[in-house]
């Protein structure tokens, strides 16, 4: 034998760097966008939920994580809560209605790529001048207000209705929510092949029957999963509830904007532990979301 | 049968056709009240020749200007390079695209306040011209889900491993090869994209607001604030800016369908 | 007195006319095939069957009940879909149960009915299994026990082997044939594949342009062309002209001559036999069991096949021969 040991070994050892460097050189090509992504995505979520986890004098504690448990932070929570998931719920019950009516109802076939149009600058058109429109529309001074007054001798906010309460609000939201199911769950509508009504009706089901066995069973999580989306949606707006209700009504993030301004709460970390309650909740509807979509699709041949 | 679930097709389009219509009416009339006498443009004359718009518009304008060249640069070439040599890194780099989605704007703010505070490791919001590269940046970040999406999938439309490999083994260089075959062919996917990233930016108000920086977002606010006719005159302003932005999709994307076929 | 019977049927949409006056009578038990070319009209007619679209005018009587205008819930027509459109959301056992459970029927009933029709397209084992988690034979076969559990009068097939590579679609060929047999189900089949349509039907409808070219017993219909369209689209019909009739044959024809590339007999150059043609050959083809000749008589080239027996039958190109066509091969045609 020839052959040193010392060859033998060094020889796969020269094939793993030279391996090596190839793939690292092929990582350079995504470096600046892992970077970017690190510096202004990442690092400063992270920075926050740490700081989740710490007091004034960066020991660790559950502390903060407490005190959003407090009566006046959860009920934060729960009126944003509230308006969320109205939100969420009418919008994609009627966004639902809307597309089913566009695409299936054989309307003129002018009437989808309207509505797909404008659902695309909709459901854009959110944050400020939404709220003013809403103001002009609803307001004390707003144009339907009037005229229910002048007209139909009806006094909107006699019946204690305000554009700045909880439903103000989730109808304001409404704005951009409808548009906004209308375009995520065209495409499972879509899916739905005629040739599955065809089959049901061969075999004698029903219209009715189609729809309940067939068409919802299939849409099902489609439906599920862009409510959950239209929730954290609504869940992180910040503009649109500012511009309307200045901070007359008490939703996290406007509690959260306050305490960044002027520091509200009078605790850096109680802050840094709202914006993580903020997080987690957000996160774990849009997890829902990823994962009835992935069911959805697999589902389909 | 047919003819009931047709007429409840068109009462749903009609109660949606008057619930998205009548604000932007209300809105319009009222933006036309702002004389005693009748409806005038004034609150459009007063708004536009108000030098807080013209300077918060333009600076908003720059910003999103900026945004999208920023944005372009660094997600075509990741785009590309993912599908071409690393499609390993998928899952990654389309999971942290979603992310802006998933973490509210006003927690990612919060946490460039904390993080580059003026006396941190590196103190961006330190002076003017650092915090305005700070906001460019949270804007990028915010556009990035629709950027990559919109590139990723217009280079999927196209065949980017053939493409290239025709192009290299025509001897075509590096730099030739990204901005002669493949910027080319996903040239409408990279407008669609800088169309939608302008509406989003144009009005943006919480990364603004909070970095203290004079952009148009804030202005609308405080106009809202202090005024009764030129909200409305803005608000129909930013809508018909982002009208005009979705309607340029359309048009870029009508324009790329013949295209896309052939190739 | 027939099962199914449609007289004078038409399809029109909008302006352009899809079916053209079809007619046409099954006895009851019988396999018939449409066939024809991509937008001739078969798909049309089977829909409106099925009571998928609606006849512009014409009758559609099925045991004599007259069914143009009833909805396809009541017609109790089976229908098997090109692209099996099983229900997605349901497994094996619920998609065949589907129809049972819209006629109401107990549960029981239901089980017993479903897992005969499974044992009958051999799916034993599968009955959990969700669509996407079948090939796409045993789709189809889902497809076609869900359409057979509810006892059709009719079964509708639309061009359900399509999708299949050629293995699985010979398999499945025989054991739809052999269900429909031993069901005694009438059933139409519709198809653009002439192999398909010979080996399965007892009756075969060439279909073009929305009207029926001819109809008759299978080995009729491939035998007896009675057009042009039949014969071209049939086999490799060698089809004369009327001048190149004249030139070569001395016969005087309206339309055209058709003649089976088998039907042609080649004779050696030296053959004394009355009536032969001379020709040369041009060129060969190697097709399995049979050798494909291109052989030039007079300025016309015909096709003519001959069993490949042994190596030494095939003759090179350039050999002169003699050819021999019976004038009961010959048919002339519109």
């Amino acid at each position: 034998m020839s052959t040193s040991p010392d060859s033998l070994a060094h020889h796969p050892a020269g094939q793993t760097r030279k391996g090596l460097s190839t793939l690292s050189l092929q990582w350079l090509g995504v470096a600046p966008f892992l970077l970017f992504a690190l510096l202004f995505l990442i690092l400063p979520t992270a920075t926050l939920m740490i700081g989740a986890f710490q007091d004034a004098d960066g020991h660790f504690t559950l502390g903060n994580i407490a005190k959003l448990f407090d009566d006046s932070i959860l009920s934060a929570y729960w009126i944003s809560f509230e308006v969320s998931a109205a939100s969420a719920l009418g919008g994609s019950l009627i966004g639902l209605l809307l597309a089913l009516a566009a695409i299936q109802g054989g309307l003129p076939a002018w009437i989808r790529p309207t509505l797909m149009t404008f659902s695309g600058v909709a459901s854009n058109f959110a944050g400020i001048p939404l709220s003013f429109a809403f103001l002009s529309t609803l307001g004390r001074m707003g144009l339907v207000t009037v005229l229910l007054r002048n007209y139909a001798d009806f006094d909107l906010y006699g019946t204690g209705f305000s554009i700045l309460s909880f439903l103000g609000l989730t109808l304001t939201y409404l704005y951009f929510q409808i548009p906004l199911m209308v375009l995520i769950v065209t495409p499972a509508i879509d899916g739905l092949r005629t040739e599955w009504r065809e089959a049901c009706e061969s075999l004698g089901g029903s219209s009715a029957a189609y729809w309940w066995h067939i068409a919802l069973p299939i849409l099902w999580p489609s439906i599920l999963g862009s409510t959950l989306l239209l929730f954290a949606n609504a869940f992180g707006a910040v503009a649109t509830a500012y511009a309307l209700t200045g901070s007359s009504l008490n939703i996290v993030p406007i509690l959260l904007y306050a305490q960044i301004r002027g520091d509200v709460l009078h605790d850096q970390n109680l802050g840094y532990a709202l914006a993580l309650g903020m997080i987690v909740v957000t996160g774990l509807s849009n997890a829902g979301y990823i994962w009835l979509r992935s069911r959805a699709e697999r589902g389909r041949e | 049968m047919k003819s009931t679930s047709r007429l409840g097709a068109w009462v749903a389009i009609a109660i949606g056709t008057l619930y998205f219509l009548l604000p932007l009416i209300a809105t319009f009339e009222f933006s036309l009240k702002m004389n005693r006498d009748g409806y005038s443009f004034e609150a459009y004359k007063v708004v536009l020749s108000d030098p807080g718009f013209q300077a918060t518009f333009g600076y908003s304008t720059l910003m999103a200007v900026l945004t999208i060249i920023v944005g372009i640069v660094l997600v075509v070439p990741t785009a590309y390079w993912i599908q071409l040599k690393l499609p390993r890194l998928r899952p990654l780099v389309e999971f942290i695209t979603l992310l802006p989605l998933v973490i509210p704007a006003i927690v990612i703010v919060f946490g460039y306040l904390k993080l580059y505070n003026s006396s941190s490791w590196l103190p961006l919001t330190g002076n003017e011209r650092a915090t305005d590269f700070l906001l460019m940046c949270s804007y990028v970040t915010l556009a990035l889900p629709y950027l990559y999406r919109s590139i990723d999938a217009g280079l999927r439309a196209i065949d980017v491993r053939t493409l290239t490999e025709a192009a290299e083994s025509l001897g075509a260089s590096w730099p030739s090869i990204l901005l002669q075959v493949i910027f080319p062919n996903v040239k409408s996917a990279i407008l669609s994209g800088a169309f939608l990233t302008f509406a989003v930016v144009i009005g943006e108000f919480t990364m603004a607001s909070l970095l203290g920086r004079p952009a148009f977002g804030p202005y609308l606010q405080l106009i809202g604030a202090n005024r009764a006719y030129e909200p409305s005159a803005l608000a129909i302003i930013a809508f018909m800016v982002t009208w005009a932005s979705m309607g340029l999709i359309q048009v870029f994307a009508r324009n790329a369908r013949p295209a896309r076929k052939t190739a | 007195m027939a099962y199914l019977t449609i007289n004078n049927l038409h399809k029109r949409f909008d302006d352009h006319v899809v079916v053209h006056d079809f007619n046409m009578s099954i006895e009851q038990g019988e396999f018939v095939t449409f066939l024809g070319p991509s937008g001739c009209g078969k798909t049309t007619v089977l829909r409106m069957i099925a009571g998928f679209e609606t006849p512009t005018s014409g009758q559609i009587r099925v045991g004599g009940d007259d069914i143009t205008h009833q909805s396809p819930q009541k017609r109790g027509i089976g229908m098997v879909f090109q692209s099996y459109a099983l229900f997605p959301n349901m497994n094996v056992t619920q998609n065949i149960g589907f129809g049972l459970k819209m006629r109401k029927c107990d549960g029981a009933e239901i089980a017993r009915k479903v897992a005969e029709v499974i044992k009958l397209v051999e799916l034993s084992g599968k009955e959990n299994h969700y669509p996407h988690e079948l090939s796409g034979g045993q789709r189809q076969r889902v497809a076609l026990a869900r359409a057979l559990v509810v006892e059709p009068r009719i079964l509708l097939l639309d061009e359900p082997l399509s999708a299949l590579d050629a293995r699985i679609r010979k398999n499945l060929r025989e054991q739809i044939r052999d269900i429909q047999r031993r069901l005694g189900l009438t059933t139409i089949f519709v198809t653009h594949d002439q192999e398909e349509a010979l080996t399965m039907s007892d009756r075969i409808f060439v279909m073009n342009q929305g009207r029926v070219e001819q109809e008759g017993r299978a080995e009729m219909v491939y035998t007896q062309p009675a057009t042009e369209f039949v014969a071209r689209f049939m086999g490799n019909y060698n089809l004369l002209g009327a001048a190149d009739t004249h030139r070569l044959l001395g016969l005087d024809i309206q339309g055209h001559l058709a003649i089976r590339p088998e039907s042609i007999h080649v004779l050696d150059a030296h053959s004394q036999q009355a009536d032969t043609l001379a020709g040369t050959i041009r060129q060969h083809q190697l097709l399995g069991s049979i050798i494909r000749y291109q052989i030039d008589s007079g300025g016309v080239t015909l096709q003519v096949d001959r069993l490949n027996r042994t190596a030494s039958d095939l003759m090179p190109v350039g050999t002169e021969v003699r050819l021999q066509i019976s004038r009961d091969d010959m048919r002339e045609v519109r």
